[in-house]
């Protein structure tokens, strides 16, 4: 069976992925160590609290607690980092034209859905795709407007005088310290449901992260060269 | 030279093909026009071969550089993280210090959003009250020494409403009524320009056990206050009697409570909290 090799990742794009992976770490960590000292949100229903950010043991297990100093001195610390990646990762995404494999268009929508229920094994067939299915397309061009979004709302709670304009569109400090929070939750469901689908996906599409390559059926139309065949002798 | 053409040969059957995707305009990799880049036909073998050698390279490149950060910053000591971490915080006071603009104000807040009080921290009021005078210490700007509450309140009178921010992550609306430091500053050294003077404030209890330094800037800003009254009622001792500072500019570990005395200089003071690891700016 005649093989092709298939280039899937650029290399610059497979630093900042995982450049990007510590860098997030550090600042949900270090944002969990902040978020400590006004540990308020929860999942309400009618009044009823489903769930509290974080139960005391959450906290205690991690050794978390009295920790301010710290958080606060990571996360201003990382927030260069995790900020410069991004912004390198989007300006290189959009001039390289990785853009076209990375963004969905109105009808990946409706393909994205046949995904979602082909992976509930539920229909049997997937939708054409390029590199990324249509909910992958999804999925990552929603994970780094969520990034855009940690970026901004985290702006407007660092800065609430000197960007007082930005703290008010947001809703106010309180809002904007919520909706900050929220989107630690959101980065933290992206990154759940990510790794699982990389591990059904198995070995050859993770590898393909750290090799840039995968390797990929040949047509039936285009048979392996003579010299290659010549080699398996 | 047949060396010479096995390179290229492998070259050549790795050199990118162009081909399309499949199922045309139902795909959107299609639809944006998503290059796609095959090699030349290979083997299994050779297909397994040609992975293997980018496997390896990618896995040993990767493996290395994740085994320095970890290492790197396990093995990183204390001090130096110290020192990495707290000249962050004077980088990023850089930067804000060059943005910052006396021109840009906090929002201000109409009286039905004032929230419930709330106390927090009792750090250098644990002494009774036994003066209501401000100390001022600057012989360089002035001759007074001593400011007394009765002269402080003699001042045009400020109100503000602005949003307290804990470093603790609460926030709440306070209404505020007292004395502009700016005012304060054209009382005891008229006609003098102080910002370029003086450099820092620094500020402490009467006991000196919780103290506060300020960038001139921040102080001098129009909402910075020293505030007599807090929603409308003489302040009580919790909230920092007889005289405490009050600025939508930084967080409230910077806003002195029961203010002894106040000391302009041009070395930067020190600052209670900035000693215990937060950012001696904490600048809004």
């Amino acid at each position: 069976m005649a093989k092709q090799l298939e280039k899937k990742h650029p290399l610059a794009i497979r630093w900042m992925h995982w450049i990007n992976f510590p860098l997030v770490t550090m600042m949900i960590w270090s944002g969990l160590l902040i978020y400590w000292a006004n540990a308020v949100y929860s999942i309400r229903i009618f009044g009823y609290e489903l769930f509290h950010f974080f139960p005391a043991g959450f906290y205690e297990f991690l050794s978390i607690p009295y920790r301010l100093a710290e958080g606060l001195q990571l996360h201003f610390f990382f927030m260069w980092l995790f900020a410069a990646n991004g912004l390198i990762y989007s300006l290189y995404t959009l001039f390289s034209g990785e853009w076209r494999a990375l963004v969905p268009v109105p009808s990946s929508f409706r393909r994205a859905t046949r995904v979602a229920l082909h992976d509930a094994h539920i229909v049997k067939d997937l939708p054409p795709q390029g590199k990324y299915n249509d909910a992958q397309r999804i999925a990552y061009t929603a994970v780094i407007l969520m990034g855009v979004g940690s970026v901004i709302t985290g702006l407007s709670i660092y800065k609430p005088t000197q960007l007082a304009w930005l703290t008010s569109l947001l809703g106010g400090y309180q809002w904007a310290r919520w909706e900050h929070f929220w989107l630690m939750v959101l980065f933290v469901a992206f990154f759940a449901v990510h790794v699982i689908q990389v591990a059904i996906a198995g070995w050859a599409n993770f590898r393909s992260m750290i090799t840039g390559y995968d390797i990929v059926e040949a047509k039936a139309d285009t048979p392996a060269s003579p010299n290659a065949e010549g080699e398996l002798a | 030279m047949s060396d010479n053409d096995d390179i290229k040969t492998d070259e050549v059957r790795e050199l990118p093909s162009n081909e399309t995707w499949p199922a045309g305009r139902e795909n959107t990799a299609n639809i944006l026009n998503e290059p796609r880049e095959l090699s030349e036909p290979l083997s299994e073998v050779e297909a397994k071969r040609a992975m293997f050698r980018r496997s390896r390279r990618g896995f040993i490149v990767g493996g290395a550089a994740a085994l320095i950060g970890i290492f790197g910053w396990r093995w990183m000591s204390n001090e130096t993280k110290e020192m990495l971490l707290r000249g962050t915080f004077e980088i990023n006071r850089l930067i804000s210090e060059s943005l910052y603009s006396p021109k840009r104000l906090a929002p201000e807040f109409p009286p039905d959003k004032i929230s419930p009080e709330r106390v927090n921290g009792m750090l250098g009021l644990e002494s009774e009250i036994e003066s209501n005078d401000i100390y001022v210490s600057d012989p360089g700007i002035s001759e007074m020494r001593r400011v007394s509450l009765a002269q402080i309140k003699s001042l045009p009178r400020t109100e503000i409403i602005t949003e307290l921010k804990c470093i603790e992550g609460w926030s709440i609306v306070v209404q505020w009524a007292g004395v502009r430091f700016s005012d304060l500053m054209n009382y005891v050294a008229p006609g003098k320009n102080i910002p370029e003077i003086r450099d820092y404030a620094s500020l402490s209890t009467p006991d000196g056990k919780y103290f506060v330094g300020w960038d001139i800037e921040s102080m001098m800003h129009p909402q910075t206050i020293l505030a007599y009254e807090m929603n409308g009622k003489p302040l009580t001792p919790e909230h920092g009697a007889p005289l405490r500072l009050v600025s939508p500019l930084k967080y409230g570990i910077k806003q002195l409570k029961r203010i002894g005395a106040i000391e302009l200089t041009n070395t930067r003071p020190r600052d209670y909290w900035g000693e215990q690891g937060y950012d001696w700016y904490s600048g809004h």
